[in-house]
């Protein structure tokens, strides 16, 4: 066992995000509300990575995502990995993709859209890898460039 | 009951199009009816828009509906902070359709999301304005007597304006070949040229507009070209009197060539121009009148047998 499959191991319940990118570790950890989790919380950052060069990871203790926190991570690095630990075990590992519709997760760039606006919930369309639509203004905005709510 | 409100028509294929346009033609025979008698229709123009609305309004009243709404968003509750879905929310206990015009992009389908009462998206910023394409169709439809194979040239402010970008998109079954005619800064947007290359619509750019390059042409569309929307000011000196259609530009043209335009002009069509037999830009705004007719009884669920066979008619 190498040293960090023992890191991994050691989380008793929890997750763990991995294939991070360097320049976005810390804006996930603030997605995350990192802060303000009480409970133990490794961030690396930097580390080797055959597929990446460098990789960024962060494994939070008793932390399970709700779908609407992976449609994020998603927005934010469509190609991180997340592992869920149960009683030091790997319960699930999932690539974490961008889903087809997001309900409420992305913040228009359009100011003149109704959505930034009026007190309702936003939603977009995948359109490909890497360019959302959304439904309201019909207009198109590259992952890149994207705000979440 | 299937929300039958009327957002967008870009994407209604020939024979939705076609059954609106027979619609048209059926109400332009005889626009007074009482079809619509003991129905209420709300027009909520949160933006102003006096020909639109003149034209909903006139399209309800001469179906024999009664009209409420309000032309002004200051003098409503928006002003004091209600929001759109309080304010559609509170109209559909009164109306049986709702005809709104709003300055945000979107608004129109969200308030469709927010109430059963149909609604009718008489412009939502400059996102959509499917009544408008609506009776762009039925003029190019009534005047050449078909949409198929047409040459349709696109002249002006092609950048902001949504009538072009709706009618583009609209025209997509047809094969339809466009021209494009406009200055550097207001050219096409690259969406909208790529749309075409995903539809196999023909397309054509150019810059110059004269009597030579609009010889071939069955459909001349124009547009304003606003001082406001250049970032350059001398590039607007420039070219503004380019785009400018004078009557001695109309030799060449086909016999059947019309010419259209949005409404209001400035100056992009000279006062000669209104004398000649292309000009069709008048009777183009009094199209609207039939289109909306159409779309209104469209989302009440009236259809064209009942309007064929209606014994409502007032002579």
């Amino acid at each position: 066992m190498d040293k960090q499959q023992k890191l991994v191991a050691a989380l008793e319940n929890g997750s763990v995000i991995d294939h991070i990118p360097t320049d976005k570790l810390f804006t996930v950890a603030q997605l995350l509300e990192l802060e303000k989790c009480t409970e133990p919380v490794l961030i690396g950052n930097n580390l080797e990575s055959q597929i990446m060069g460098k990789k960024g990871i962060i494994k939070i203790a008793g932390k399970f995502f709700t779908e609407a926190e992976i449609s994020k991570l998603a927005v934010l690095c469509p190609n991180i990995r997340l592992t869920v630990i149960r009683n030091y075990e790997v319960a699930e590992k999932r690539e974490v993709i961008l889903p087809e519709k997001l309900t409420n997760i992305v913040k228009c760039a359009n100011p003149v859209c109704i959505t930034n606006n009026e007190p309702m919930k936003t939603v977009f369309y995948r359109m490909d890898k890497d360019t959302l639509k959304c439904r309201y203004c019909g207009k198109e905005q590259n992952l890149k460039d994207i705000k979440l709510k | 009951m299937e929300n039958r409100s009327i957002v967008s028509i870009a994407e209604y294929g020939k024979e939705k199009i076609q059954y609106l346009l027979d619609m048209a033609t059926e109400f332009e025979a005889h626009p007074n009816r009482q079809l619509l008698k003991g129905k209420v229709v709300a027009t909520l123009f949160f933006e102003p828009s006096t020909r639109t609305r003149l034209s909903f309004e006139t399209a309800a009243n001469r179906l024999g509906a009664r009209v409420i709404g309000f032309t002004d968003p200051k003098v409503t509750s928006s002003s004091k902070g209600e929001t759109l879905k309080d304010t559609i929310k509170m109209v559909s206990n009164y109306a049986d359709v709702i005809v709104m015009r709003h300055k945000l992009e979107g608004a129109a389908l969200y308030a469709s999301e927010v109430t059963d009462v149909p609604i009718i998206n008489a412009g939502d910023g400059s996102n959509l304005h499917p009544s408008q394409t609506m009776l762009d169709l039925y003029s190019i439809y009534k005047t050449q007597g078909t949409l198929n194979n047409l040459n349709i040239y696109m002249v002006g402010d092609l950048k902001y304006g949504r009538t072009v970008h709706s009618l583009l998109m609209s025209m997509r079954k047809y094969n339809p070949t466009f021209h494009f005619i406009a200055p550097k800064e207001l050219e096409m947007p690259d969406e909208y040229k790529l749309y075409c290359k995903q539809n196999n619509i023909k397309y054509i750019e150019q810059q110059d507009f004269t009597e030579d390059t609009i010889a071939d042409a069955d459909i001349l569309y124009m547009t304003r070209v606003q001082r406001e929307r250049f970032t350059d000011l001398m590039e607007y000196e420039r070219v503004k009197d380019a785009y400018i259609l004078k009557a001695d530009m109309l030799g060449k043209a086909k016999e059947n060539m019309k010419i259209l335009h949005p409404l209001p002009r400035v100056n992009e069509i000279e006062y000669d121009v209104d004398e000649s037999k292309h000009a069709y830009y008048f009777e183009q705004a009094q199209n609207g009148l039939y289109a909306r007719e159409a779309l209104i009884c469209d989302v009440l669920g009236i259809t064209l047998d009942q309007i064929k066979n209606d014994n409502t008619i007032i002579d």
